[in-house]
């Protein structure tokens, strides 16, 4: 393999215009091509993969995917579904006919008795291309309407950070907070614990990796952090 | 405080009225992400001028109709605090405030992929909190930033200046007096990678030699406040990353 010129040192901060990469790479996530050049869209984290060149955003925002688990909250209630907010710029349909399984009637069936307008619900992107607005689904274990816990918000590109390499840091904070976490891909957050101090430990580690994403050895100063935290002695042992 | 016109602005040293030679630009200060509520936001003091910058989006289209099948709507608006001139200004939109945000609306737009994000609107708010000459270019420098924080994918950040022609001698990013009292002005914004002009407009008299001269002169210009931008747009990662690995 011939070594092809670079511009930047692995895991470097690059802006846009910066010029990442000349010759054969692959323009990646974030970067695009102009002529042999490739040049960053966005703020992030640059990484060379052996003939590639991701740009990993720092901020973003959310574009739908299929498959996705999100989290999102009803704006809206319709004659046939409902419209949900996901955190991006295309709002998400729900239909009526997703949630009742035997036939629905528009003029029997009261659908603000299942979802109203404020509720968060859990949900997967069924369907989206760039001409529809995503389609969701809460017909799987594990969705549907979220009764209890906090939410916060993050962008959606440090969503792989919390969750860390094959699970590290997000299985850190759960055992630590004794919390159940759930991520949703859009940037939403859903943290239930046994007590709202078991919560804000959550919260404090999650917001710790937001601000501090781009830097390394980041699982381990997270878990010594909340060790800390848990011995100050604010938060309540398991025992309760 | 109202300004004194003195007789020349420029001395027999060749220097200007702040003390700057013809091709030097004023102090500038860039900051980037100064607002929590909007989704990026950037603030910049070149000399006395002083602006922010918010941006939303991409989102909605409110009202529906203006939204397009196949790219984002761009939207601006470019405005003067009531403050920001010595006589008050009426906070109604001026038809040189409608003006100046359709020309940095087009001057930005080449560097956004709008093709990305159709049925959607990006939103772009320029507020001119003090003005004291090249609002317009310091504007654009501002909302380029303002767009790269906000996560916005851009082929290049827009940079602006101006040039111009103030006693006889062509001079780099005027301010308020040297383009009132000068004889021409140049303002100019580009992108450097793929050397674009996205804005070029010209106000006042030059030979085609003068021109020439304070272009190059603006391009340059450009160039230094573009490093400034990138400068600007890494500090707040980078001071955290120093901050924590040590």
């Amino acid at each position: 393999m011939k070594i092809l010129p670079i511009f930047f040192e692995k895991r470097e901060i690059v802006v846009p215009g910066d010029l990442l990469a000349e010759g054969d790479y692959i323009a990646g996530e974030n970067t695009f091509r102009e002529g042999k050049y490739i040049y960053a869209t966005r703020v992030g984290l640059i990484e060379y993969t052996n003939e590639k060149v991701n740009v990993v955003a720092l901020k973003a925002f959310y574009i739908p995917r299929i498959g996705d688990l999100v989290i999102g909250k009803i704006v809206e209630v319709g004659i046939s579904g409902w419209v949900v907010d996901i955190n991006s710029p295309y709002m998400a349909l729900l239909r009526a006919s997703d949630v009742i399984e035997r036939g629905f009637n528009p003029r029997k069936d009261d659908l603000t008795a299942i979802y109203d307008v404020g509720d968060m619900i859990i949900a997967k992107i069924i369907a989206y291309d760039r001409t529809q607005n995503p389609l969701l689904t809460v017909n799987e274990t594990g969705l549907g309407k979220i009764t209890r816990g906090q939410i916060i918000k993050i962008t959606p590109t440090k969503i792989p950070r919390v969750i860390g390499r094959k699970g590290s840091m997000i299985n850190v904070i759960k055992k630590e907070s004794g919390c159940n976490i759930i991520l949703g891909q859009n940037g939403l957050i859903l943290i239930r614990g046994r007590s709202p101090e078991n919560e804000r430990l959550a919260v404090m580690a999650i917001r710790k990796i937001e601000e501090e994403s781009h830097t390394s050895g980041l699982t381990d100063r997270v878990a010594e952090m909340l060790r800390k935290e848990k011995e100050s002695g604010k938060y309540e042992s398991k025992s309760s | 405080m109202s300004q004194k016109v003195p007789e020349k602005l420029i001395d027999e040293k060749g220097l200007r009225l702040d003390g700057r030679k013809p091709d030097e630009l004023r102090p500038v200060k860039i900051e980037v992400g100064v607002l929590s509520n909007a989704d990026g936001s950037a603030y910049i003091e070149q000399g006395k001028t002083k602006i922010l910058a918010a941006v939303y989006g991409p989102k909605e289209v409110h009202p529906r109709h203006l939204a397009l099948p196949d790219r984002a709507v761009l939207r601006c608006r470019y405005h003067m605090a009531p403050f920001s001139v010595e006589q008050r200004k009426s906070p109604a939109p001026s038809r040189r405030e409608m003006e100046l945000s359709k020309v940095i609306r087009e001057a930005l737009e080449p560097s956004i992929f709008v093709e990305y994000y159709p049925r959607t609107a990006i939103d772009i708010f320029i507020e001119v909190l003090q003005a004291d000459g090249g609002t317009r270019c310091a504007g654009i420098t501002v909302a380029s930033l303002a767009l790269a924080d906000a996560g916005i994918p851009m082929r290049d950040l827009v940079c602006a200046c101006a040039a111009g022609k103030v006693d006889g001698t062509i001079v780099l990013d005027l301010t308020d007096i040297e383009d009132k009292k000068g004889e021409a002005d140049l303002p100019t914004a580009m992108m450097p990678n793929s050397k674009s002009i996205t804005l070029l407009q010209m106000d006042g008299m030059l030979t085609p030699g003068e021109f020439e001269k304070a272009l190059n002169l603006a391009v340059e210009g450009c160039k230094k406040i573009y490093s400034l931008q990138k400068e600007a747009l890494k500090a707040k990662y980078v001071a955290i990353k120093e901050a924590v690995e040590e």
